[in-house]
């Protein structure tokens, strides 16, 4: 499994030579090794930038001159890395050019694709990216930045520009313009996708999730009378009671994908089940029966039409589908897993392929993703115990709490190559994450 | 027997002992003279329940059932099955709630870390969702009875082990109302 890898330096690439880095330098015109113009053959100039699943496309951000150049170049540099879609070359080795760059050069180094950027008067952000095979620029834009810099608000737009560098890429749009809630000391805490900025923004309460715009949270609170769940908005502050009852537990809330539908467990005398009610008020539906046993831990499925949960109807816990009116239930965690006997906490992704979940194994529990069309299972984590994934809105990954480096924190795992970071740290328990949407101009 | 006339001994009794902490001098270096005499009670308050019991002596009982109706029962890993000892408990917490008709309580279940966080509010609800049907399939009305579920929220015992793990795998119990003047068991 890889570890958080901050970038390849340029001395440790396949195809770049010490002279080639001393070419890249400026410092002088040393002949090239056969290595390095083998290598520059392979890459095969005339295709340009080309970004293909499971082959990384190797990039370089140029270091970025004046006011809060060095934290621009560094966020760009690491929202590239973190979305494990690209081989980012260091920055710190390459001269700052506002000219053309010398597209041979990058050529012999192996690099496809170059990130010019610089500050414009008004504080916004001007960034192309050069294909260094077709040696032309390939895309550019001009980004708001607000003022003052190096606020929060600030730093979500840089991340935003790094999510568009990598939509012109591959296509996709990146996660960087994301944040991540939590639940630390009793209380529900956002921290932005680069683990920056974590931030306490109730006074209490656990297992939050997202608003589909992104612009709020449910969470519940667990008071031991009425245990409510609670909408907190974190534009305007204000926050409200959605679900309060005495002497009923309402636990593990989510939105719908259309942002109307609070479904939730509801633990009585009966048992728990889940239940469905208009976010904005009105009666709840009861969606599952199940007669004393427990249901809890709802996700959607991208479409709002089924909903997966854990249930220990079948006398221990097990992950079902089943659609929003508790109809056509079936058990999804239904191949044998040998000894593993308990597995909750599923979490739907985004792109309707995958359901992630935990799973316990030689007694602790590890993650795991099913795949929805041939319920293929694989693991994602073998280190320590790992609770509670969410999905990112990439699909690709996930936030989970993990004891691997000691107590329980949050770390981010690439689902394709397993590669690991932690995001958050401190001597206080993290955990019940959960990866908002996009937040496009938030 | 004489309900009223065994309430107000109890009730005397209970003011008694309540008056003789509160006027008990904290700062006399020696131990304060005893105030009235705790026998002059019973004397006072004809028929006694239990003759051979001093004031002290029923003092005695009613703290240790208190004790007994507030003491925490304990569960197996992932269970909700009512253990012996659990049992034990709960027969003599059945026996105080029936001899003060007045007394209401609340259980709060709790869980050990080991199960996903929040699957383990719907387990502890479950735990005190036994001891309170032990309870109210013994004659106890459910309405005497609030239940609650803390999961793996509250600990009593820090850390990891079976030894911490056992120790907050339990029923805790408070008294809601009517524990001002507990009677013990007969």
């Amino acid at each position: 499994m890889h570890r958080i890898g901050g970038f390849v330096p340029l001395r440790a690439l396949r195809r770049a030579s010490a002279a080639a880095a001393a070419l890249l330098l400026g410092i002088g015109l040393a002949p090239l090794g056969p290595g390095a113009v083998a290598g520059a053959q392979d890459r095969g100039v005339s295709l340009g930038i080309q970004y293909r699943e499971g082959a990384k496309t190797s990039i370089i951000v140029l270091p970025i001159a004046g006011a809060n150049g060095d934290t621009l170049t560094r966020m760009l540099s690491r929202d590239l890395d973190y979305s494990d879609r690209f081989t980012v070359v260091s920055s710190s080795s390459a001269p700052a050019t506002t000219g053309t760059p010398n597209y041979a050069l990058f050529t012999r180094l192996g690099v496809d694709g170059i990130v010019q950027a610089s500050v414009l008067p008004s504080g916004w952000l001007r960034v192309a990216l050069h294909d260094v095979g077709l040696k032309k620029v390939r895309n550019s834009k001009d980004f708001p930045l607000p003022s003052p810099a190096q606020t929060r608000d600030w730093r979500m737009a840089v991340h935003g520009a790094a999510d568009g560098i990598e939509e012109w890429v591959t296509g996709q749009r990146g996660i960087a313009q994301t944040r991540i809630a939590f639940e630390r000391g009793g209380r529900v805490w956002v921290v932005d996708s680069d683990g920056a900025n974590p931030t306490a923004v109730t006074p209490n309460g656990m297992s939050p999730q997202w608003l589909p715009s992104g612009r709020g949270l449910v969470y519940a609170v667990l008071d031991g009378t009425r245990n409510p769940i609670m909408f907190k908005d974190l534009v305007s502050g204000a926050q409200r009671t959605l679900v309060s009852e005495s002497g009923v537990e309402h636990t593990t809330p989510a939105v719908s994908p259309d942002g109307r539908t609070l479904v939730y467990a509801r633990g009585t005398a009966v048992g728990t089940d889940l239940y469905a009610q208009p976010i904005d008020g009105g009666p709840a539906r009861r969606v599952t029966v199940g007669r004393g046993r427990a249901s809890a831990q709802p996700s959607f499925s991208p479409d709002g039409q089924r909903v997966a949960y854990m249930s220990d109807r079948s006398g221990h816990p097990e992950v079902y589908i089943s659609d929003l009116d508790g109809t056509n239930a079936e058990l999804l965690t239904a191949a044998a897993f040998g000894d593993r006997d308990y597995r909750a906490a599923p979490d739907w992704s985004p792109d309707g392929r995958q359901v992630a979940f935990q799973s316990r194994n030689g007694g602790t529990f590890q993650i795991m993703i099913i795949n929805l069309r041939d319920q293929a299972v694989r693991s994602v984590t073998n280190d320590g115990r790992n609770d509670d994934p969410s999905w990112a809105p990439d699909s690709r990954h996930l936030v989970l709490t993990s004891t691997r480096s000691g107590i329980r924190q949050l770390w981010v795992v690439d689902a394709e190559t397993g590669r690991a970071r932690q995001l958050t740290f401190g001597a206080q328990e993290a955990r019940l994450s959960a990866w908002s949407p996009r937040l496009l101009g938030q | 027997m004489n309900r009223s006339s065994r309430l107000m001994l109890v009730l005397v009794s209970s003011s008694l002992a309540l008056g003789a902490c509160k006027k008990r001098p904290a700062p006399a270096p020696a131990p304060a003279p005893a105030p009235a005499p705790a026998e002059t009670g019973p004397v006072r308050n004809t028929p006694a329940p239990a003759p051979r019991d001093t004031m002290a002596e029923y003092n005695e009982k009613v703290a240790a059932a208190r004790l007994r109706l507030l003491e925490t029962i304990y569960f197996e890993y992932d269970a909700d099955e009512l253990r012996d000892d659990a049992r034990a408990s709960l027969d003599a917490k059945l026996a105080i709630l029936n001899a003060n008709p007045g007394l209401r309580i609340k259980v709060n279940g709790h869980c050990d870390e080991r199960g996903s966080d929040e699957y383990n509010i719907a387990l502890g609800r479950r735990r005190a969702e036994a001891a309170k049907r032990y309870l109210t399939d013994r004659g106890i009305d459910g309405s005497r009875i609030e239940t609650a579920s803390f999961g793996r929220e509250r600990p009593a015992v820090q850390g990891g082990g079976e030894d911490a793990w056992s120790k907050n795998r339990r029923d805790e119990f408070e008294i809601v109302a009517g524990g001002e003047n507990l009677k013990p068991a007969s």
